[in-house]
């Protein structure tokens, strides 16, 4: 199995996609309840797989493009076919996931096996009648949007009008229409004239919820922009700007890099938004731009580590946050495989971590502890001893139950709240 | 944890031992440490061994940190070497691109074919093998030296940068070279040095897409022989085509 490289729910909760590393998208279904096997409500299994991108070579720059999902995007459904997008580093992909369990009989130019019959055999006409089969999922893509990134794509998302949708490269955020491949319109552009004078790149960018004329999108310095497609066609100028002033006090060379935004998600309210830089989560209230509402650490004990962590490159993992279908929880990855909860009215945070060796299946999970001063007790563990390898980035919580999938590399978790 | 070859000389809280004498000693750790992290900034920014282009939010976070180092740098005056370098200005105008350096590299370790610049850029690295001081010559005309970060960005670039930060760019890499072999050794051991010196890894250029400036080519290669004169022409005119599409692009 390949490294998972996104997760994300559909907007009913009975399908959870998984794009990984090899370009490959895993969608698993949720059990429908049965009374024959009441234990098996909350059951994901396999649904489809397929192979949505391919590596490919930009001959022009003598360069590789990964075929490694970077996100995948549920389109709200409205026939009895799903469709999502997935992307990679270049190119978009709408696919269709479809299920077939019928199938036609009784054709009259050809056999049950698909060869021809010969004219002179049929003697007689007959109407082709459906039968039932084994339930076949089929996924075919249905539009390419290709061409339109010379930067790496690192957001795309689906506008509320359902009919467009935007994509955010480093310096560019571009929008599409669902049904048009070979047209896109430039919306943010923030590449300047004179690339040695780049210094913020774009980190993440989303639609409002609600409202299909606004979206946001997060630098590398640490700030959101708000814009509104109505004021102009290029969105250079923001409608909002949000950023919280830095304390100088615990200022280093390593404070820009920190405070780098690598998510940003609004609630399902719409009235909130939260962004995850290095170290914590901040939730922000839409009507206040110069300070976030509610900050979260989610690792604090690694402030002290990160010379370190600078050298082994950790300090540019890009972690993802998400609500919960009532926006009362948050939630993000850490080191170690563990993962954070934090809920917001109660303050009350807790550590869990997703590995085999801690957990087991219908098993409680045990809160997990980091020791940051000398004395360690027993069940912690120290911050020295965490496996920096073992990285949670994605998670994903289901809209509207307390079901969440937790992505620990190549593994895929899924919990439950036993509490409902 | 750490990558294989660099020392650690982290200023984490606890490890900070010097940190904890009095007064004249914690300031020269203060400056190790600093000068420490900018050399690990530098080589993070110059290694580009992979075929995948580098993650360009990465490279902008590294870039912003080296120039924050240097201008505290400049600030608090311990910066010695303010010389011009006459002589280094001229030679940066053969300095070849890190990209087209290092995927020509990877190619020839790789003993795959190469395009036209490629090959040629070889043909030059014979030449320079020796001559630790000199930059090499680039393979694909350019001319005007860049700035450290635009190599990193891309290759399209407009016009050549002289200012104050090119001048202490090169300061910094001056520092680097004045190193100890030894250190210098170790920040590179994880790097092929079989191509090329220090010297030309560091002071990497940019591209010009300004084609047709062959001055600074036509002056280096007159120690080769004709031959290999007129292939760069005839590649240059390829890579010229190349790089007006990258320009449009």
């Amino acid at each position: 199995a390949d490294i998972i490289s996104t997760v994300e729910f559909n907007h009913t909760g009975d399908l959870l996609a998984t794009g990984d590393k090899g370009g490959r998208v895993v969608i698993f279904q949720r059990d429908q309840e049965s009374k024959s096997r009441p234990n098996s409500r909350g059951d994901y299994n396999v649904y489809s797989t397929f192979q949505s991108h391919e590596p490919e070579f930009d001959y022009l720059k003598s360069l590789e493009i990964e075929e490694k999902i970077n996100k995948i995007r549920w389109l709200p459904q409205q026939n009895a076919a799903h469709f999502l997008l997935s992307t990679n580093d270049k190119t978009i992909k709408l696919w269709k996931i479809s299920e077939r369990d019928k199938r036609a009989e009784g054709y009259n130019l050809k056999d049950e096996d698909g060869r021809l019959r010969e004219p002179f055999r049929v003697t007689e006409l007959r109407v082709p009648t459906l039968k039932p089969m084994d339930l076949m999922v089929e996924a075919s893509p249905r539009r390419i949007f290709a061409n339109a990134h010379t930067y790496h794509i690192n957001s795309i998302s689906v506008n509320s009008d359902y009919a467009t949708y935007l994509s955010a490269d480093d310096l560019r955020i571009n929008l599409w229409h669902l049904e048009i491949t070979n047209r896109s319109f430039n919306i943010v552009d923030i590449k300047p004239a004179n690339m040695e004078e780049l210094t913020e790149v774009i980190t993440a960018a989303e639609f409002h919820p609600q409202h299909c004329n606004v979206f946001v999108y997060s630098s590398s310095k640490g700030t959101i922009r708000l814009c509104d497609m109505r004021s102009s066609a290029l969105c250079d100028q923001h409608a909002k700007f949000f950023e919280e002033p830095e304390d100088p006090s615990s200022r280093s060379f390593f404070s820009e890099i920190i405070s780098s935004i690598s998510d940003v998600k609004f609630s399902h309210s719409g009235r909130y938004m939260m962004t995850r830089d290095y170290l914590s989560v901040k939730v922000w209230d839409l009507n206040m731009e110069n300070r976030p509402v509610e900050t979260y650490q989610v690792h604090e004990y690694l402030r002290s580590k990160l010379c370190s962590l600078y050298e082994n490159d950790c300090i540019f993992d890009k972690f993802e946050c998400c609500w919960n279908g009532s926006d009362s929880t948050i939630m993000t990855g850490s080191y170690n495989n563990f993962f954070r909860m934090f809920e917001r009215a109660s303050r009350r945070d807790s550590t869990l971590e997703a590995s085999r060796e801690s957990s087991k299946p219908r098993a409680a999970l045990r809160p997990r502890k980091v020791c940051t001063s000398g004395k360690r007790k027993k069940d912690e563990i120290s911050v020295d001893s965490l496996d920096f390898n073992k990285k949670i980035l994605h998670t994903a919580w289901h809209p509207m139950e307390n079901f969440i999938a937790v992505a620990a590399t190549n593994n895929l978790y899924l919990f439950q709240d036993k509490m409902n | 944890m750490f990558v294989r070859g660099l020392k650690r000389k982290c200023f984490d809280g606890e490890d900070d031992i010097e940190g904890t004498l009095a007064g004249i000693k914690a300031i020269p750790s203060y400056n190790l440490q600093r000068q420490s992290l900018l050399d690990m900034s530098l080589v993070k920014l110059q290694l580009c061994h992979m075929l995948v282009e580098p993650n360009l939010c990465r490279s902008v976070l590294i870039a912003n940190t080296v120039r924050q180092i240097q201008e505290e740098m400049t600030q608090d005056g311990t910066w010695q070497m303010i010389n011009t370098q006459s002589t280094g200005q001229a030679s940066l105008d053969r300095l070849v691109s890190t990209d087209i350096l290092c995927r020509s590299s990877r190619d020839q370790a790789e003993g795959k074919p190469v395009p036209g610049y490629g090959t040629f850029s070889k043909d030059f690295e014979s030449e320079q093998a020796q001559d630790s001081s000199e930059t090499m010559s680039t393979a694909s005309s350019v001319q005007a030296p860049r700035n450290l970060q635009s190599n990193v960005w891309e290759m399209e670039n407009p016009q050549e940068n002289k200012g104050n930060f090119q001048k202490s760019l090169d300061q910094i890499f001056e520092t680097l070279e004045n190193k100890s072999p030894n250190s210098v050794e170790d920040l590179f051991s994880e790097v092929d040095n079989s191509y090329y010196d220090l010297d030309t890894m560091l002071t990497g250029m940019m591209s010009n897409t300004k084609m047709g400036h062959c001055d600074g080519l036509e002056t280096f290669s007159s120690p080769t022989n004709t031959a290999s004169n007129s292939n760069c022409k005839s590649d240059l005119n390829d890579l010229d085509h190349i790089v007006e599409i990258l320009v449009e692009s």
